[in-house]
């Protein structure tokens, strides 16, 4: 069995972001950049898989710069067989990223794809369902536990109220969550190694796929700032201005 | 333009974050159509036509629609799509799942976790962990948009009278099964309504002191809350979990208890209306947002914090 993994490129989960001047978007000039923590979730799910003997391949999918090109060797230093990279003229939106990696899960044939819940960039929480949607799969979102039967998966997801265990047919799309596991650091000689293995570069016209966005972005603004509060030097003073002051207990 | 609401519940009541998603789709002043499905309907759906701003609610009852599971739902809401112009939903893990699943379907972009309604095209959303909000402009012909709870009121479970009508049920799609659940179902206030919310962070150093947290919540009439660091320690449940990739809470008063504030943590928590921090390190960076900042090593101040509300 194949395994794909879809990796996005995303500001470094560290650094504070900063919206541009003219409210056109955020800075990303000179900025660290990183591969989406849970797509390292989503690589170190595949690895695991594979080193189990469930499955043998486990092929990473990045959509954007050319720079994503890094993303893919990343993952690749993980572990990872090889890369597949499609460079997308502006921004793509989730819808249009499951078409495309929809297109490339059709010639690949994974019998699972495994993805990061939500790109921490767009936090928008939707690329793994669209996907699932687009070829007639199942999908288990939200992943903190994962393991795999003959032809299903077995999934606990993290739901607002506790955890749900389903079972879904492979194949299958898999969303991960922060609790699945702790991805592996890449070893210097897996660094070495990851330089030699396969990155193949798709032009996006082949793939038919119309990426208009959908969504037009008419401004990106800071959210206002708090104003900063006192310090207080008791326990004593912090109930008398909960009490009095603020009036919330 | 009729608008469409997913109605999430327990099979007895509708769960608070669907009052709030109501409210944000009574922005746009048109009529709002309320959608239920499960398989125990009666009193959610009685429910639902009590609100003033539901003018029909359809209700499809069914075995298949009994767990949630988005490849039997998405077909159903696919289905009547086409009288709607918006679709609604709260943006919990019941909507974030559902929800895209629809939008591909249809061929539409999904507008996720708005904070604001500008027009019946232009929304508010925030992106990377609430540090930018961008307004947005969506040219697909139905907008389909999940909801942030705190940044709407709830609407009331009275004043309304909508007929209740039965739709048929588009079937079981039979690519997935629900096994189990494991839920955390605790006496306290939920904790995306509750009005107080008490967390503790890895500086717990422990799961059994949140036991002090818990008594005070009970004192308050709170809610207890984590950071993702308590949750990963195993100190509290994953559904405690308050940030980017956990709950977003904005309540009168959080208290941030041995939690350093990071933006994944702050990006849960920064709405809310008081904020209090107890932290022993005062370079913490939860100070730069707490009204009330108390420097002092938490295994003090908690307990004569508690005795002190007795
Ligand atoms: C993609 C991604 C998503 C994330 N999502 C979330 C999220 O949703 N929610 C979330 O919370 N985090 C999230 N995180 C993790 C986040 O970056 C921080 O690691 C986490 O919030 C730290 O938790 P903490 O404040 O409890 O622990 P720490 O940062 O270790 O802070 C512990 C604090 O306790 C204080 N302390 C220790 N002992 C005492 C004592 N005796 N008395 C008083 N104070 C004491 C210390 O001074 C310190 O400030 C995410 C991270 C990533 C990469
Ligand atoms: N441009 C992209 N290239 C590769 N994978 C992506 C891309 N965008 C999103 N994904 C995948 O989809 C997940 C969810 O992203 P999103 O729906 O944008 O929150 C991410 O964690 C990635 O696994």
């Amino acid at each position: 069995m194949k395994i794909m993994v879809p990796v996005k490129r995303v500001i470094d989960y560290n650094v504070k972001v900063r919206v541009k001047q003219d409210q056109s978007g955020v800075e990303l000039n000179n900025v660290k950049m990183a591969m989406n923590p849970f797509d390292e979730i989503a690589v170190e799910q595949a690895l695991r898989i594979k080193e189990a003997g469930d499955a043998d391949e486990i092929i990473l999918v990045s959509i954007g710069p050319s720079q994503s090109q890094e993303t893919i060797r990343t993952g690749l230093a993980m572990g990872a067989d090889r890369g597949i990279f499609i460079e997308a003229p502006h921004e793509t939106e989730p819808l249009s990223v499951a078409k495309l990696l929809a297109n490339i899960a059709k010639q690949e044939n994974p019998g699972l794809i495994i993805c990061g819940k939500q790109a921490i960039d767009d936090d928008s929480n939707q690329t793994g369902q669209m996907m699932s949607a687009l070829l007639g799969w199942s999908q288990a979102t939200f992943a903190s536990a994962v393991s795999l039967s003959a032809n299903t998966a077995l999934v606990t997801r993290e739901i607002d109220g506790g955890l749900e265990t389903i079972s879904v047919k492979m194949p299958a799309v898999i969303t991960v969550d922060l609790r699945l596991n702790e991805p592996r650091y890449a070893s210097l000689p897996n660094i070495m190694k990851a330089k030699k293995k396969p990155i193949d570069v798709i032009s996006i016209d082949t793939l038919g796929v119309d990426i208009t966005p959908r969504l037009s972005v008419l401004k990106v603004e800071e959210p206002e700032t708090r104003k900063a509060g006192i310090k207080v030097g008791s326990v004593e003073e912090l109930l008398t201005k909960l009490q009095d002051e603020a009036k919330v207990i | 333009m009729t608008i469409l609401v997913i109605v999430e519940h327990d099979n007895k009541t509708i769960l608070p974050a669907t009052l709030n998603t109501i409210t944000a789709a009574a922005a746009l002043l048109e009529p709002i159509e309320a959608l239920i499905f499960g398989n125990e309907l009666e009193d959610v759906a009685k429910q639902a036509s009590t609100i003033a701003s539901i003018t029909k609610v359809l209700s499809a009852n069914s075995e298949e629609y009994a767990h949630n599971l988005a490849e039997n739902i998405a077909p159903l809401i696919q289905k009547i799509a086409s009288d709607y112009s918006h679709i609604f939903a709260p943006a919990t893990t019941f909507g974030k799942n559902i929800m895209p699943r629809v939008a591909a379907l249809l061929d539409m972009m999904q507008i996720s976790d708005i904070i604001e309604v500008i027009s019946s095209d232009t929304f508010k959303r925030p992106i990377y962990a609430g540090n930018a909000l961008a307004t947005v402009k969506s040219s697909d012909p139905i907008k389909l948009i999940t909801v942030r709870s705190t940044a709407f009121d709830m609407a009331d479970l009275n004043g309304g009278s909508a007929s209740i009508e039965t739709i048929t049920a588009s079937g079981d799609s039979g690519l997935s099964e629900f096994k189990s659940s494991e839920l955390s179902g605790s006496e306290r206030p939920e904790l995306t309504s509750a009005g107080i919310i008490i967390s503790g962070g890895r500086g717990m150093q422990d799961g059994a002191n949140f036991a002090m947290l818990e008594n005070i919540a009970d004192k308050l009439g709170a809610a207890v809350g984590a950071s993702r660091a308590a949750v990963d320690a195993g100190f509290a449940p994953n559904d405690y979990q308050v940030g980017q990739t956990g709950k977003v809470v904005a309540p009168d008063l959080y208290m941030a208890v041995g939690i350093s504030g990071a933006i994944q943590h702050l990006a849960g928590m920064k709405d809310s209306k008081v904020i209090v921090a107890i932290n022993k390190d005062e370079e913490a960076p939860i100070f730069q947002v707490a009204d009330y900042g108390l420097v002092a090593d938490l295994f003090d101040a908690v307990p004569e914090l508690e005795n002190k509300l007795s």
